[in-house]
């Protein structure tokens, strides 16, 4: 889109909604701006899908406050709002052709036929679903459905498309596919999607900005790289990718760098200081796999943090190799490498005594 | 291999003879007995009509029987009558029926079971019982009256009992959960996120019913109607019971010129018109149906 989009476009204020004494969404305060294609990522029972419902108009916040494109639509029922909804279970009228299914919000809008019928024909176009538009729901194949679903819910160009689990029913091929597809939709129409998914990988290839929820609460909002480079809370490192976490105590602080004392990487791990930290205080210091080097000799870089371990456990997966090591305090970390040669000897082997290391910058501190 | 084959395909054969048997020896066998009788004459004898071929062995039949169903207005005023009081019977249990299943349809699993218990709980009581027992509440001295005077809303008693009122309550308390359990079996299998999308896409909530849920339980209104229906048409007992004497429904006719007149080809001529009026309608509904769906392929 451009410059002039509202960053505000929807505006969610102070969102709590309970069930009996249940907190089903934890006094959520989200801002998502028009054209974006947000997601908002947990695991099942995290508030997720309530948020959505509330969006969409399904279920009215116990308090707080929802605007869309500057309207309080806190008490407008669903079928006044400027919103459509794609359901995780399509929720394809199952006595009505494909065709009768995605007129059905024009129709029910009292659009003029000849109207109806232009529009029809553009959207089963943009879902490339001509040749089936005259079947009934029961012969779809599930990509089919979903298409279905789509074209239904874009239909009466909603300012928002809500999306709940959008890709979740369809196989890996085909989800690979169809997260494409949604992006180049999404792209094409300008519209603001905001998806409800609980797979890390689907949230992070489509949106461009991720909330990521648990019990009810909003733990982080970012583009995908801040929350998966920079977690701000355990919980976050480790749902999105894996993640090895060390619980230690703030040595020592120089200008730069935090010196922390974990017990279970026998040493004191370096990170920067992004905390303003003071010695004595509990962290975590948290590593992707990815960032951390395997070798057999010491490594050189004095500034690198270096633990010595065994290799427990590893796996080949052509273009990756993974390795558990066991450290010397016990612990086991998850190491993974490119594989960068081409070579049918595997250059580490079980048993080998290795030193793993990573840079200082790759240290994440995670304080609780 | 080739004797599994058969061996499977000689079951297959006996699991399907097995309920065309049945068929034939409890439907059609009587059927056709009655229909004989229908065409019979009555005599004083054992039994009481004649026989189908006579002494010299030629066929005597005759159409006399059906010929006085239609020249005597009793007997269409009867079926109509019949017709009637089934029909609104299967509408108040519809009326009653649909937001009672949709209730329990909606309602948390642990309700829902106690809910379907207390919906066929009644089937523990016979049937003549709970009849009765409406005589208890709606006679002249009965609970109703005894209440409705207590409370000083009438002076008199009010004639309930012995009504077509009472027949009507009759019909629509017995038969409900005829009409319920159909009706459920629908609706619970039923994807709530239907009514939502209709709901998201711009449709009010009596929209979206009459829209979505509405076609969706059809199969379950016409299961339900017909299982209301068509016993409630043929129904004895409850005329008979709540019924005034001059409540002239078919199974009361029916049973008057078997046992009290003792005309069988009459009586037999009565039955076949019942059956032809109950048939014909379900087989053109079938028939549709058989349509929609060819339709819909």
């Amino acid at each position: 889109m451009n410059s002039t989009r509202n960053p505000c476009f929807i505006r969610i204020r102070g969102v709590s909604k309970l069930f009996g004494d249940f907190v089903a969404v934890d006094n959520v305060d989200l801002d998502i701006a028009q054209g974006e294609l947000f997601s908002i990522l947990g695991g099942s029972g995290c508030g997720k899908t309530t948020l959505l419902r509330i969006l969409a108009g399904f279920e009215k916040p116990t308090t707080g406050r929802v605007e869309i494109d500057g309207v309080d639509v806190t008490d407008i029922p669903a079928y006044d709002r400027p919103v459509n909804m794609m359901f995780q279970s399509y929720a394809i009228f199952p006595h009505m052709s494909v065709e009768k299914n995605i007129a059905y919000g024009l129709r029910k809008d009292k659009v003029a036929r000849a109207e109806i019928a232009k529009w029809v024909d553009e959207v089963i176009e943009l879902v490339q679903l001509g040749d089936f538009r005259k079947r009934n729901p029961e012969q779809l194949s599930g990509g089919q459905r979903q298409r279905v679903a789509l074209a239904r819910a874009l239909i009466k160009r909603p300012k928002v498309l809500l999306l709940d689990e959008p890709l979740a029913a369809l196989d890996k091929k085909l989800r690979e596919h169809t997260q494409f597809e949604l992006m180049n939709i999404q792209h094409e129409l300008g519209i603001t999607f905001v998806v409800v998914t609980h797979d890390q990988e689907e949230a992070m290839t489509l949106s461009t900005r991720i909330a990521v929820m648990d019990k009810g609460r909003l733990l982080q909002v970012g583009e995908p790289k801040e929350i998966y480079e920079y977690p701000e809370t355990r919980f976050v490192a480790d749902f999105i990718g894996t993640i090895n976490t060390f619980d230690g105590q703030v040595s020592a602080v120089d200008e730069q760098h935090i010196h922390v004392d974990c017990e279970t990487a026998g040493g004191d791990l370096l990170a920067f200081n992004e905390h303003e930290l003071k010695p004595g205080d509990k962290v975590c210091i948290a590593v992707r796999p990815e960032k951390i080097f395997i070798s057999r000799e010491p490594p050189e870089n004095n500034e690198d943090i270096r633990v010595k371990g065994t290799v427990d456990d590893l796996g080949y997966l052509g273009n990756l190799s993974l390795y558990r090591v066991r450290l010397e305090s016990g612990k086991v970390i998850l190491v993974s490498q490119q594989n960068r040669q081409r070579s049918a000897k595997r250059s580490i082997e079980w048993e080998e005594q290795i030193w793993v290391s990573w840079r200082p910058r790759s240290s994440i501190v995670l304080v609780n | 291999m080739a004797s599994l084959i058969q061996k499977d395909r000689l079951w297959w054969h006996i699991t399907v003879l097995v309920p065309y048997l049945w068929l034939l020896l409890f439907f059609l066998l009587p059927f056709g007995i009655i229909l004989k009788i229908s065409l019979a004459e009555p005599i004083l004898a054992q039994p009481p009509f004649s026989p189908t071929f006579d002494d010299t062995g030629t066929l005597s039949i005759t159409a006399d029987n059906f010929a006085f169903l239609f020249s005597d207005k009793l007997y269409a005023l009867t079926y109509l009558k019949s017709v009637i009081m089934a029909a609104a019977a299967t509408i108040c249990c519809l009326l009653l029926g649909f937001p009672i299943a949709y209730g329990i349809a909606r309602s948390q699993p642990r309700t829902r079971s106690l809910l379907l218990l207390l919906i066929v709980l009644p089937f523990w009581i016979s049937f003549l019982l709970r009849v009765y027992a409406w005589m208890g509440l709606l006679g002249n001295y009965g609970v109703i009256n005894n209440f409705l005077m207590w409370l000083g809303i009438t002076e008199q008693p009010m004639q309930i009992l012995y009504t077509d009122f009472a027949i009507f309550l009759g019909l629509t308390y017995s038969y409900l959960p005829f009409m319920i359990l159909p009706l459920y079996a629908t609706l619970e299998r039923m994807d709530l996120d239907l009514v939502d999308a209709a709901m998201d896409l711009g449709a009010s909530r009596t929209t979206a019913f009459w829209d979505i849920t509405w076609p969706l339980a059809r199969a379950g209104v016409i299961a339900g109607c017909m299982l209301v229906f068509i016993p409630a048409m043929g129904e004895y007992v409850i005329p008979f019971l709540l019924g005034g004497p001059d409540a002239l429904l078919i199974g009361r006719v029916l049973f008057d010129e078997f046992y009290v007149n003792r005309d069988w080809p009459l009586a037999s001529a009565v039955a076949i018109m019942l059956l032809l009026l109950l048939v014909v309608p379900i087989v053109i509904l079938q028939k549709n149906q058989a349509r929609d769906a060819e339709q819909a392929t």
